[in-house]
């Protein structure tokens, strides 16, 4: 009987069963970033320990920093964040870990730039102090996220305890119709599986739908992962993976390039490997999802109303009441028409360059409804100059969107980018919670760049296929990256 | 060195109900307050925008209730702690007083976070949940006690007794009977073998 990746990679990092039973899980790959990792050096600290493998840590600053290059001036104006930005800056040259700050002209959200440098690869374990984490998944490793205690235990050791996980396999079959993309399809599954529908499982994504996605479009795709409860989400490694890799700054070279390659192949699932639970979906069905209420669950294609409360189980109703409540919706409402204050796009659900592709092909000749604050925040520097190096500044700004520096920005509101009031805000981003993006009774509206970009234009939540006439795009036309 | 902490087989306190599925880290504690490079303080902010948000209306949220200062086992529904791995949430409720957690099902980084602070977190059945929300509401002075060991958690509602099946996965339960609860100590045992597995890794030892 066949293996699937999770446990042929879960089994090659074991380095034994402790005393409870877990597994000690050797990390490949730790990520760490300013919020959740000064802490963890602290606790090292405390005990006189040392960082074990100081070349297998990697670090940015993305949650706290600033999205306007005046604000990003030394030292930052919010205290708190410029002392958090000095304990990552310290931490990390005091223990020999590289740290892609601005000066290295790599700083951006951990999740986009840890594929973007190639460190991100088939078959390795990948942890970071932060549940998005999931993303890395995309090229075939197991990552997921962890606390900072778990940060503190992989710095001193480069290990974590860990229980095995099941795998949920889920296959998305048919064909995206033009209009419908990556995020609609993992909306879809949160919708269909539930918040805590993954919990306990590792979610390994195929079908033909996820083999014709991009790497962007994947990593799209597993970033959502923790939505719906699952700590991993993954894509079994392909020619794309290993084509988006080839000649990226830590991805190998020469004769190492083929012993990788041949690593990356062997760690794939096997054709007949076994699943706990198969789950399909009709990608050919699929239509723009658009969040309504205070859970990534709570979503409905934009051509629906929202459902009668009596249509959940009971169990469900409280929470659908304060959704509604919150969000100050009502049932049997479209989700189309509603206005919006603000839009963001960006974060590392949908910051990467063929997000902002889209978004500027789309937006081309248009403007930005005068109602609306529009914000494309760039996920990382790179992909910052690529975009710029492509002209889409201009585009952006000629069609009355703000462009920003890179950074996690109002996708959590850590920095100076946030909702005010009441404000409704339709976002690329990933979490809809009450006061996610930084106003106690702000309120989030998550879907797709495009449809985000349509609701910059029309000030409301509006169907993207209908605004830009979408009848003759091809699919996925412009989101494979150059 | 010792690989052990403290052995934790039972959490005896009062009881503090906060209901509702899906209450996710960022109400737990928002993220202004992970504005920080030490946990200290986070105490006093768990749930602050859900607690203002009550008061605005009017109503009061469990954590402001005069009754329930001092309670140290929280009781709570379906999927508690989803969302955000911040550590800042457990942390959060441990500086306020919460010594174990029960309820319908948990988010796993959460979970595992708890772990490693020494806060168990009990499932039990949705019909066990709402009679010890009940309990916990009708007689806030009641003392609960919620044993690992026995997979029990027992109070009263005034003067009735309360039990309820209240249970941790073998591993963790194992781990806090054992005062292994924070698996540093013995992660750092296995040095050696950790040397070993990055060694046979080809991507570890340079393809």
């Amino acid at each position: 009987m066949g293996k699937n990746l999770y446990h042929k990679v879960f089994d090659k990092h074991a380095v034994g069963q402790l005393s409870s039973g877990q597994y000690q899980l050797f990390i490949g790959l730790h990520l760490i970033h300013e919020v959740t990792s000064p802490q963890a050096f602290s606790m090292l600290k405390q005990r006189g320990l040392k960082v074990r493998f100081p070349k297998r840590t990697f670090a940015t600053v993305d949650h706290i920093i600033p999205t306007e290059s005046r604000e990003r001036q030394r030292p930052l104006r919010d205290v708190l964040a410029e002392e958090m930005l000095v304990a990552i800056e310290d931490n990390t040259k005091s223990n020999g870990i590289e740290f892609f700050g601005e000066g290295s002209g790599n700083q951006g959200v951990v999740h986009i730039i840890g594929p973007e440098l190639g460190l991100t690869q088939p078959g390795q374990t990948i942890a970071c102090g932060d549940s998005h984490t999931s993303t890395h998944g995309a090229f075939g490793s197991l990552a997921f996220g962890i606390g900072t205690s778990q940060v503190a235990d992989i710095l001193a050791t480069q290990t974590m305890s860990m229980s095995k996980l099941k795998v949920r396999r889920i296959n998305v079959t048919g064909k995206l119709r033009p209009g419908v993309y990556a995020k609609d399809v993992i909306l879809a599954i949160i919708n269909k599986l539930g918040v805590n529908g993954g919990v306990g499982y590792a979610y390994e994504y195929a079908g033909p739908v996820i083999s014709a996605f991009s790497m962007e479009e994947r990593m799209t795709l597993c970033n959502m992962s923790i939505e719906g409860g699952a700590r991993i989400g993954y894509v079994n490694p392909d020619e794309k993976t290993f084509d988006y890799l080839k000649g990226r700054k830590y991805s190998p070279t020469g004769a190492e390039w083929d012993k990788a390659l041949a690593y990356w192949k062997s760690i794939a699932s096997d054709a007949d490997a076994q699943f706990d639970d198969i789950v399909e979906l009709d990608g050919s069905a699929l239509e723009p999802f658009v969040t309504w209420g205070i859970t990534p669950a709570q979503s409905l294609p934009v051509t629906r109303a929202i459902p009668a409360v009596e249509s959940f189980p009971s169990d469900e109703r409280p929470l659908i009441r304060e959704a509604l409540e919150y969000m100050s919706l009502e049932e049997g409402q479209t989700i189309s028409g509603i206005p919006v204050d603000v839009v963001f796009i960006g974060s590392c659900t949908n910051g990467r360059l063929s997000d902002l592709q889209e978004v500027a092909r789309l937006v081309t000749g248009r403007k930005v409804s005068p109602k609306v604050k529009a914000l494309i925040v760039p996920g990382s520097m790179e992909v910052q100059r690529q975009a710029e190096a492509l002209g889409l500044k201009e585009i952006f700004q000629a069609a009355g969107f703000q462009w920003r520096e890179p950074g996690c920005s109002m996708c959590l509101a850590m920095n100076p980018d946030k909702l005010q009031g009441r404000q409704i805000c339709a976002s690329t981003s990933n979490r809809n919670f009450k006061g996610r993006q930084g106003s106690s009774s702000g309120r989030t509206l998550l879907m797709s760049p495009a449809m985000a970009a349509a609701a910059a234009i029309e000030g409301k939540v509006s169907d993207a296929r209908v605004v830009f006439a979408y009848a003759d795009a091809p699919v996925g036309a412009g989101k494979e990256k150059t | 060195m010792s690989v052990a902490q403290a052995i934790i087989a039972k959490v005896q306190a009062r009881a503090i109900p906060v209901r509702g599925n899906d209450i996710d880290t960022d109400r737990i504690i928002p993220a202004r307050f992970l504005r920080c490079v030490v946990f200290d303080g986070l105490g006093e902010h768990s749930f602050e925008d859900d607690r203002l948000g009550l008061k605005a209306k009017g109503q009061t949220h469990a954590f402001d209730d005069a009754r329930y200062q001092g309670a140290g086992i929280l009781f709570v529904n379906k999927n508690f702690g989803c969302g955000s791995s911040r550590e800042h949430a457990p942390q959060a409720l441990m500086r306020w007083g919460i010594k174990a957690i029960v309820g319908e099902s948990f988010a796993e980084i959460f979970f595992g976070n708890c772990v490693a602070l020494g806060i168990p977190c009990f499932t039990a059945s949705e019909a066990s949940l709402a009679r010890l929300m009940d309990a916990a509401e009708k007689s806030p002075t009641s003392e609960w006690t919620v044993d690992v060991e026995a997979g029990l958690v027992k109070g009263s509602a005034g003067a009735t007794p309360v039990q309820e099946s209240a249970t941790l996965p073998q591993g963790p339960k194992s781990q806090f009977l054992s005062g292994r609860w924070n698996s540093l100590n013995e992660l750092l045992l296995n040095l050696p073998v950790v040397d070993k597995v990055a060694a046979g890794l080809p991507y570890v030892s340079g393809w």
